[in-house]
């Protein structure tokens, strides 16, 4: 099997950090500090080397370390099967970010084709019982992370989508516009599903027969109202039909973005979002574990994983199996936690980050195999 | 400051407006030209002087000239039954650059975008629906970026002129976004001729 690793990450005016530098040799990190010491600031920089807008989605302007303000950048290079790259991104102060690879300007959505990266947070504990828009999110990056091209069919998608919506608030009454826009809503929508169901099919084939300590999820799409329309004339077709209660409602009721995710614990039955907390949380690292084998498939290559605070709320047996997994996998994940010894069972099997606070910076200091 | 500097001040500003310079190039060109002064500059601001005056939009076609009708509408040779649309008058010069088309073109001034608040009565769109009956047109080739506003746009005027014409668009050779004007000629040609039927 491949790697596909980050050798070695550079930070300039990145949130808490002011420059800050690691060198890492592809095995799985793990990140301890107290709180606000700068443990998610240092992998969510990682998850800026993806398409979109990190794992905190968070606006360009947060990104540039208060209270100068003046920019930021983040380096790094990357390890992979193929060859190595060096990934610069970095945005000047109040300026667009911009991306560079292999020291040639690139498009963001190239990152896609370089890194493939997986990542679960906090914020994500809540994933099956809050709106449908976040586990709509997860599945589109599950889907990107098989098909970077996905990425640009989304993106299509909603401009038409947004062109659409901005015509059926005005009441505008043009067919042939209408026309014109539900064509490129169908062909990119019906991209986006077929993309998405190839993403499950591989995440429930990976799911079955693999020896895991976690619970196999089924996954499956729904509507979030009426029917699942998936093929691009049957997509044309819906919003056509539909123009006189979109009128009404002032937006596109019908397409990909009103699609649902659904997840059951595959040997209870049980809806996800009727498990306990922790079993929830077990399903989502069991479906990115499963997502993460089935790219390794794929790409000869695991994925990055960029796990925040996910051993903290796993018992013991179930942290030991997660580690092992990881460590079976071969990939790099990034995992954090407030203290070392949540990590004592991955042992020399991990390089370990101690993230500190010092007066106005976070400051990284590698610890190793015989220190602490 | 003197008077004189303060002209040169104003010019630099203006010059700075200018697509492709900022203010430190267009310092230097300043520079540049008042040093030429009779080579460069004075024979520049009578060439402005005289462009600004006669420059207009061809009627027909949109095309930018110094006639009511532009030299390509009112040559007889390129009435050759083909018409190709484009977004804009660069995009025309860069077709013409190329070389690779002989007919007669027809400048849409953008493209739809219900966001921007340009609609079909904002582009020569209806134009375009009357000169294909008026001059025997026989293929109508849409050469409109391959973004989401050009490809709808190239929808929405083919669905006009369903029935009534030959509507192709240029191969996607083309890159998603890549802008016409910024195509070399052998690209143009080769995606002219590679049209495909709308
Ligand atoms: N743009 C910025 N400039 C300066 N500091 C920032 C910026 N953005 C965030 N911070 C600060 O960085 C600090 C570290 O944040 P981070 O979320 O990385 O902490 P953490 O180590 O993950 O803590 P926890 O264990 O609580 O999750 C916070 O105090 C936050 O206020
Ligand atoms: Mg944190
Ligand atoms: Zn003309």
């Amino acid at each position: 099997m491949g790697r596909l690793f980050v050798r070695e990450l550079g930070l300039s005016h990145f949130r808490s950090y002011r420059l800050a530098r690691l060198e890492l040799d592809g095995r799985p990190v793990a990140i301890f500090g107290a709180n606000g010491a700068g443990k998610t600031n240092l992998i969510e920089a990682v998850s800026l080397l993806s398409p979109g807008r990190g794992l905190r989605r968070a606006p360009g302007g947060d990104l540039a370390r208060r209270p100068e303000a003046l920019g930021w950048k983040i380096q790094v290079l990357v390890e992979s099967p193929a060859r190595a790259h060096e990934v610069e991104l970095w945005a000047e102060s109040g300026a667009p970010r911009q991306t560079r690879i292999d020291g040639k300007a690139a498009p963001q959505l190239a990152l896609g084709r370089i890194l493939r990266m997986l990542w679960l947070v906090p914020a994500m504990d809540r994933l099956w019982i809050e709106g449908a828009e976040g586990r709509r999110r997860f599945l589109d990056r599950m889907a990107m992370s098989f098909a970077p091209e996905h990425a640009q069919a989304v993106l299509t998608y909603e401009k038409a989508m947004r062109e659409r919506n901005r015509l059926l608030r005005e009441q505008v009454r043009d067919a042939a516009w209408y026309g014109a826009l539900e064509a490129r809503m169908a062909e990119a929508g019906a991209r986006i599903m077929v993309n998405r169901r190839r993403a499950l099919a591989r995440v429930a084939a990976a799911q079955a027969g693999a020896a895991t300590g976690f619970p196999a999820a089924l996954l499956a799409l729904a509507a979030v109202e009426g029917d699942l329309v998936e093929g691009e004339r049957e997509l044309a077709e819906a919003l056509a039909a539909g123009r006189g209660r979109d009128l009404a409602a002032g937006r596109t009721l019908t397409g990909p973005h009103r699609v649902d995710l659904e997840a059951r614990y595959a040997d209870k039955g049980v809806a996800a979002r009727q498990c306990s907390t922790g079993e929830q949380k077990a399903l989502l690292i069991s479906l990115v574990l499963a997502n993460a084998r089935a790219l390794a498939e794929d790409l000869g290559a695991p994925p990055l994983l960029l796990l925040d605070e996910v051993a903290a709320h796993l018992d013991a047996d179930r942290r030991a199996a997660l580690f092992d997994e990881i460590c079976a996998l071969g990939a790099q994940a990034f995992l954090t936690g407030t203290g070392r010894e949540l990590f004592d069972g991955l042992g020399e099997r991990a390089q370990f980050v101690e993230v500190e606070e010092s007066s106005d910076a976070s400051l990284l200091r590698c610890i190793g195999a015989g220190d602490g | 400051m003197g008077e004189a500097t303060r002209d040169i001040e104003a010019l630099i500003e203006i010059m700075a407006k200018l697509p492709g310079l900022g203010p430190r190039s267009a310092r230097r060109a300043v520079l540049h030209m008042i040093k030429k002064r009779a080579l460069l500059m004075a024979p520049l601001a009578e060439a402005l002087q005289r462009v600004a005056d006669s420059a207009r939009q061809c009627l027909t076609c949109g095309n930018i000239c110094t006639a009511e009708i532009c030299d390509i509408c009112a040559s007889d040779k390129r009435a050759t039954g083909e018409l190709c649309v484009v977004e804009d008058v660069a995009d025309l010069w860069a077709m013409e650059r190329a070389g690779a088309f002989g007919g007669r073109y027809h400048v849409l001034g953008g493209t739809l975008s219900a966001l921007d608040g340009i609609g079909p009565e904002d582009l020569s769109i209806p134009r375009l629906c009357r000169r294909v009956s008026e001059e025997n047109i026989t293929e109508v080739i849409l050469a409109l970026n391959a973004t989401v506003d050009g490809a709808t746009t190239a929808h929405y005027i083919a669905e006009e002129l369903e029935g009534r014409v030959r509507v192709t668009s240029l191969a996607q050779g083309v890159p998603i976004g890549g802008e016409l004007d910024y195509l070399d000629d052998g690209t143009i040609g080769a995606a002219l001729r590679a049209r495909k039927a709308l």
